[in-house]
């Protein structure tokens, strides 16, 4: 009978149903869990101790919350429009779920004789995919400023669309060093093309000394943060600036715009805005990992498919941190320097960057060294462009300006 | 009944409902959604063709990147009231049917074709399925892109870059200099 029911579904169907509601569950706890993460690395960094009342270490803070707000009045702005209002919450949401489709958070398992691998779906468009889903993301903040029907949201949801458009471009080109480099556009070559360590080149074989010199960097594992620094630069820039978070997070700069696009909501629409600004930061956090830090890559040993998932989770977890550690750290930026950091800088930044592995990458041999070298005329290219801008000399006063100053007034 | 035919009806009804509805919805902002969840049901359409790179690339052009700035525009200018019903090109409606019965017969035409090839047994899903699985999809529209139509390709990308500059061009504030020799050439015309 079931078996009957399996055969006529078919099992690759099943399989991939079974893993979305895995991967959907896991990333609502994921989520809970980073919700309170932040706020207690927050709380740490500002000298506070953070939700700590419920459950151990406070870990039940958030569900309290999402309980909280599950419950809560769900109001509508009497100006709002009542189809857009509605749909603004779940097209913040649902792409960010989607995303997760390509990441491959682990290496394989066999069941029976069927191969399972640890990613929903290994499409051989997946970066593509992911920057797709990135960009309909941008619908859910749109539509919640304008159909609340007031001047706050409207005002956040202006600004955050040209600053996603924006910032959407530099993360697109960011990504294209990578393809070139790996050939593929899908996530698993990539990690699987990041396997082994650079200790493995065979360019010097047979040299006396760098043979030598090689193998010491054998432990070094052969991720592309080595020779695509300047690649994962932009892509994490622009990555934060695609979430919305400080210092890019002028959708909803409290001092100026209450809230921003989620003025107008509260109860469990809010939730899920703020569920999917969450998943985004996960995303983005395991796509800069799949794509320069070398996937599930690491060490192996005990059972060969728990590792690689441990791998994966801590390296997303760093990230994360590194996510929250910026928030607590940079001031927001005004809105004409985000603009200029990315149209001026970042865009620009990326197209040469993509030149240049363009043409290291027509020649096979000893990439990495000559990326490093390129990397650096790169940094010297980047420093020489920000010391031209006249606006950073009005940022910086320099002693003419000082001395405008009347004397007498203090 | 498999998967791929659920799929296509999905498509379907979302393609020609999104079309209806965009046609009749009396508010800018409801029509540019509708035209986003027809680009979102033709991107399926191309999905289930196996055309991989075009599916992702119209949801990234159109429905991510145009269609938001018609809502930026819409939202801007603030026309979010019922739109006027004024015409301002004349003979707009007679030149808007005769337009759309050619593209109709072409479609048509297309349809025809199509159907009595594959009655013809000329399998063209098979030589598309062998192309995208080697070199794969990505691969092979490149190579097509590169090789056989390079010169559309790039007299494309010209004609793009001439309306990027042209709209510079058009758009760009005057510097006080211009504005001032500008104006003053403007008052010597009034003298003479």
């Amino acid at each position: 009978m079931i078996g009957n029911i399996i055969d006529w579904i078919g099992a690759p169907v099943i399989v991939a149903a079974v893993k979305v509601v895995v991967v959907f569950l896991v990333l609502l706890v994921v989520t809970m869990l980073v919700i309170w993460f932040e706020r207690r690395v927050l709380a740490f960094m500002q000298s506070r101790l953070g939700p700590n009342r419920h459950g151990p270490f406070g870990l039940a803070q958030t569900l309290a919350d999402g309980i909280k707000l599950f419950f809560k009045e769900d109001f509508r702005p009497k100006n709002a429009d009542r189809w857009a209002y509605a749909l603004a919450p779940v097209a913040a949401m649902v792409p960010s779920f989607l995303a997760f489709a390509v990441i491959p958070i682990g290496d394989h398992v066999t069941i029976g004789d069927r191969r399972v691998d640890f990613i929903l779906s290994d499409l051989n468009i997946g970066l593509l995919y992911f920057l797709a889903m990135g960009s309909l993301g941008v619908y859910g903040i749109v539509l919640a400023g304008w159909a609340s029907g007031s001047k706050y949201p409207l005002l956040g949801g202006i600004r955050s669309t040209a600053q996603l458009i924006s910032y959407e471009i530099a993360l697109g080109l960011s990504l294209v060093p990578i393809v070139l480099v790996a050939g593929s556009l899908s996530t698993q070559d990539i990690v699987a093309a990041q396997a082994g360590s650079i200790g493995d080149v065979t360019v010097f074989d047979g040299i006396p000394v760098l043979e030598q010199v090689s193998s010491i960097f054998r432990f070094v594992p052969n991720w592309y943060i080595w020779s695509q620094w300047p690649a994962f630069l932009i892509f994490l820039i622009a990555g934060i600036a695609e979430t919305n978070r400080a210092p890019f997070d002028l959708p909803e700069a409290e001092t100026e715009l209450v809230a921003g696009f989620h003025t107008e909501y509260s109860g469990i629409r809010f939730a899920m805005f703020f569920l999917g600004e969450y998943i985004h930061v996960v995303a983005i956090s395991a796509m800069a990992v799949t794509l320069f830090f070398g996937g599930w890559h690491g060490p192996q040993f005990g059972i060969p498919w728990i590792m690689p998932l441990v791998w994966f989770t801590l390296k997303v977890l760093f990230f994360v941190y590194l996510f929250v550690w910026v928030r607590a750290t940079l001031p927001r930026l005004r809105y004409d320097r985000l603009m200029w950091l990315g149209w001026k800088r970042l865009i620009p930044a990326a197209l040469v960057w993509i030149m240049v592995t363009a043409v290291v990458n027509t020649e096979g041999i000893s990439q990495s060294v000559r990326l490093g070298v390129f990397g650096l005329l790169f940094l010297a290219v980047l420093v020489w462009m920000g010391r031209g801008d006249p606006r950073l000399a009005l940022i910086v006063p320099t002693k003419q300006r000082g001395r405008e100053v009347p004397s007498g007034t203090s | 009944m498999n998967l791929e035919v659920i799929l296509f009806g999905v498509m379907f009804v979302m393609a020609l409902g999104c079309s209806i509805a965009m046609l009749f919805a009396p508010n800018a902002v409801h029509v540019a959604l509708f035209l986003v969840g027809t680009q979102i049901a033709l991107a399926l359409a191309f999905l289930l063709q196996g055309a991989f790179f075009v599916a992702a690339i119209q949801i990234i052009v159109y429905a991510g990147a145009i269609m938001v700035l018609f809502l930026f525009v819409i939202m801007l200018l603030g026309i979010d009231l019922k739109e006027s019903l004024v015409e301002p090109l004349t003979g707009q409606r007679g030149l808007a049917l005769v337009l759309g019965a050619v593209l109709a017969i072409g479609l048509l035409f297309v349809a025809i074709q199509g159907a009595s090839l594959a009655a013809g047994g000329a399998d063209g899903t098979a030589a598309l399925t062998e192309l995208n699985q080697d070199p794969g999809n990505v691969q092979a529209i490149a190579r097509a892109l590169f090789s056989r139509y390079l010169l559309p390709f790039e007299v494309t990308s010209i004609l793009l870059v001439v309306a990027i500059v042209g709209v510079m061009v058009l758009a760009r504030r005057l510097s006080a200099v211009e504005t001032d020799s500008r104006e003053r050439a403007a008052m010597n015309e009034e003298a003479a």
